[in-house]
């Protein structure tokens, strides 16, 4: 079937078997589920029910669950929205900026990468929503025609975070989506079941591989892209302008926006990189396609990112040095060497020392190293946000109301529940659609074939 | 087989208008229905009461001032609904054996109070004051419409948030003469927009500042 895919028809070079990645892709989802997969779809789903569990409290007893009080306002909500939008960035990054780019080897990772942004975007957007305390309440942020002639405060950064992350969403789910129409087609034919044929018939929106098709995709998709690129910039800057907008020791930094996009995108290719090795070394067919040049690949971009994050923190301490602020001091040495000392230093060690190892090129063939390097920006991204979020919060204006986060049940909760939430979402989504883009890898064989 | 036969390319096609449609209709109808008279303040449709009490025979026809039943609407927060005892003032003399007034003989007697069901309720977090609205010249027309007219009261105004600001942001447009509150059917003498100048003066009204959030959620 796949033969379409190619846009000019050059008779001489041998074509690579184009119908088998169509077959190694689909395999993936028309065999029974492995036995891996059943068990981390279980321990996913039981933290994902521990994740609903601790929105369903919050909504009925109120944000006081989490350890949140004056002057620590901003908790684990916060933190963790900010991570999970940071999650979700590689995926936009890789699939439109990447595109953009015409860097054809980011195939390997597009479709699936793009889905954790999709599934960390859901994530992240839970946060807010029960925050607020009053989740029935959200739609205030939306500037609709309401009997009260009120608008959002648009001088508010909070407002601005509400429009960039449904943009952003919006345009993600859409791009995922277009990209994904061949494949569902490729999925359709492939199926054997009345049911699956109609599942997959319907998402397939009647693709039949036309010439026309492929050209309004192919114009669709740079369109898109084009516009989803400046998102991956504008909506982690956002993010970061809600705290550099607040007047307070530790967030009124003007490095913020740049840092969090170079943040964010670190984080997002570390669980790129997580998913990407227990995909390939969960089905062995995508180990042809998921391959360690591509990882090495995102393991330098993770370098680079990683040390725009380093001089963010650089730039970060020197400013409150330079500035000689009466209370940023005293916030800077107190994160160093105070009760938040095991915070800060771990995250600096995770986010700043350990991914020099990143340098060596035997350090980024050694699956178990990866391994190790990603977990850990995993925790030191967390902790940047907890130590930019609460810890900042708690040496305030005021010394006497200074405070250390105390971490209730609830708060251990949220920190581990929003990974099975996410993940459970990413696994039924392998389950069911192609976790490759078959289309975009077919027309990279045949562009490498003849090159 | 084809389970999707080439004939549901324009069912799809139709569904995508029909989905924007019905989009279009249900955000117009939420649109709507959040300002309807109807639906905010059921306006037309009289409220029952205990008693078949007539603002049109006690205002209109009897002449009745405002303020012999609503004594506190003038400087209280709060209009007032008149106790049995005002009543009872007249009725001990009139219509005295009328079925009508059963139920007010009965409260005079035992000393129970009429339940009245409320007509204008406004929302707990308004700190509405009734009498400032009167003494800087609101009509009672303005928010209550022709009660003289009205045989049952109803709510003739949605008396939603915006409908208080379009007052608040710009009351020289609905103020009137000190005397002429208790007016129905009031035509302003001359020009309102002469009228309303001169009134914000004499009332010594600040505009400013009167839209302002605190002048009503405290």
């Amino acid at each position: 079937m796949s033969s379409q895919s190619i846009p000019q028809q050059a008779p001489a070079p041998p074509l690579p078997r184009l119908g088998e990645i169509t077959e190694t892709v689909t395999n993936t989802i028309f065999g029974k589920a492995p036995l891996w997969w059943l068990i981390a779809f279980g321990i996913s789903s039981a933290l994902a029910g521990a994740f609903v569990l601790v929105l369903g409290a919050v909504a009925l007893f109120g944000t006081g669950l989490w350890g949140i009080n004056v002057p620590i306002v901003w908790g684990m909500g916060i933190t963790n929205l900010v991570f999970w939008i940071g999650i979700g960035h590689a995926g936009t990054f890789i699939s439109a900026f990447l595109l953009l780019m015409r860097q054809s080897w980011r195939n390997a990772f597009s479709r699936y990468a793009e889905a954790m942004t999709l599934f960390a975007l859901a994530t992240a957007g839970m946060f807010p929503l029960f925050h607020v305390g009053r989740p029935e309440w959200i739609f205030y942020f939306a500037p609709y025609p309401n009997t009260m002639i009120l608008n959002p405060q648009w001088l508010s950064p909070l407002v601005w975070d509400a429009i960039a992350i449904s943009t952003y969403g919006g345009i993600s789910a859409i791009f995922w989506f277009l990209d994904l129409i061949p494949d569902i087609a490729a999925m359709r034919d492939k199926a054997k079941r009345p049911i699956p044929r109609a599942f997959y018939g319907f998402l397939a929106l009647g693709w039949r591989s036309d010439s026309n098709h492929w050209e309004r995709l192919h114009k669709t998709a740079y369109i898109l892209a084009a516009l989803a690129t400046p998102l991956v910039i504008s909506v982690h800057s956002v993010v970061g302008l809600d705290f550099a907008i607040g007047n307070l020791p530790g967030w009124h930094h003007s490095i913020f926006p740049p840092y969090f996009v170079a943040g964010a995108i670190f984080s997002g290719l570390a669980m790129t990189v997580i998913v990407g090795i227990v995909l390939r070394s969960g089905y062995e067919g995508l180990k042809d396609f998921i391959t360690m040049d591509h990882i090495d690949k995102a393991l330098k971009l993770m370098l680079i990112t990683g040390l725009l994050v380093t001089y963010g923190y650089m730039a970060e301490t020197f400013g409150g040095w330079y500035k000689a602020d009466a209370f940023e001091l005293p916030l800077i040495i107190e994160r160093a060497i105070g009760p938040y000392a095991p915070f800060y230093l771990a995250m600096l060690f995770f986010n700043c020392i350990l991914i020099q190892l990143l340098w060596f090129k035997p350090v980024r063939k050694n699956i178990a190293l990866i391994l190790v390097i990603c977990v850990g920006i995993l925790i030191g991204m967390w902790l940047e946000r907890f130590v930019i979020v609460s810890v900042s919060l708690s040496y305030t204006y005021l010394a006497p109301t200074w405070e250390v986060f105390n971490f209730t049940f609830w708060d251990i909760l949220t920190i581990f529940g929003p990974f099975g939430f996410f993940f459970a979402q990413f696994l039924v989504f392998i389950r069911f659609l192609p976790s490759l883009p078959i289309s975009e890898t077919q027309q990279h064989a045949v562009e490498v074939a003849h090159a | 087989m084809q389970i999707f036969r080439p004939g549901v390319n324009t069912v799809a096609k139709i569904s995508i208008l029909a989905g924007a449609l019905v989009t279009v209709l249900v955000l117009n109808f939420l649109f709507v229905q959040d300002r309807s008279p109807y639906s905010r303040a059921r306006a037309g449709i009289a409220v029952a009461q205990p008693v078949r009490f007539s603002h049109q025979l006690h205002s209109d026809q009897l002449n009745i001032s405002c303020n012999y039943c609503h004594a506190s609407a003038n400087e209280y927060a709060y209009a007032g609904i008149p106790d049995t005892h005002t009543c009872m003032s007249c009725h001990s003399q009139i219509a005295v054996y009328s079925e009508l007034l059963e139920p007010v003989r009965t409260s005079y007697e035992t000393g129970d109070p009429l339940v009245w069901n409320k007509v204008h309720d406004l929302a707990e977090h308004v700190y509405f004051n009734h009498g400032v609205h009167v003494q800087n010249g609101v009509g009672c027309e303005t928010c209550h419409g022709r009660v003289d007219q009205m045989a049952l009261v109803w709510q003739a105004e949605t008396m939603t948030m915006a409908w208080c600001l379009e007052c608040h942001f710009a009351p020289e447009d609905f103020i009137r003469p000190a005397d002429e509150i208790f007016t129905f059917g009031y035509e302003p003498p001359i020009d309102q927009a002469v009228l309303g100048e001169q009134l914000l003066e004499e009332y010594e009204i600040n505009p400013e500042g009167l839209g302002d959030c605190w002048v009503c959620h405290r």
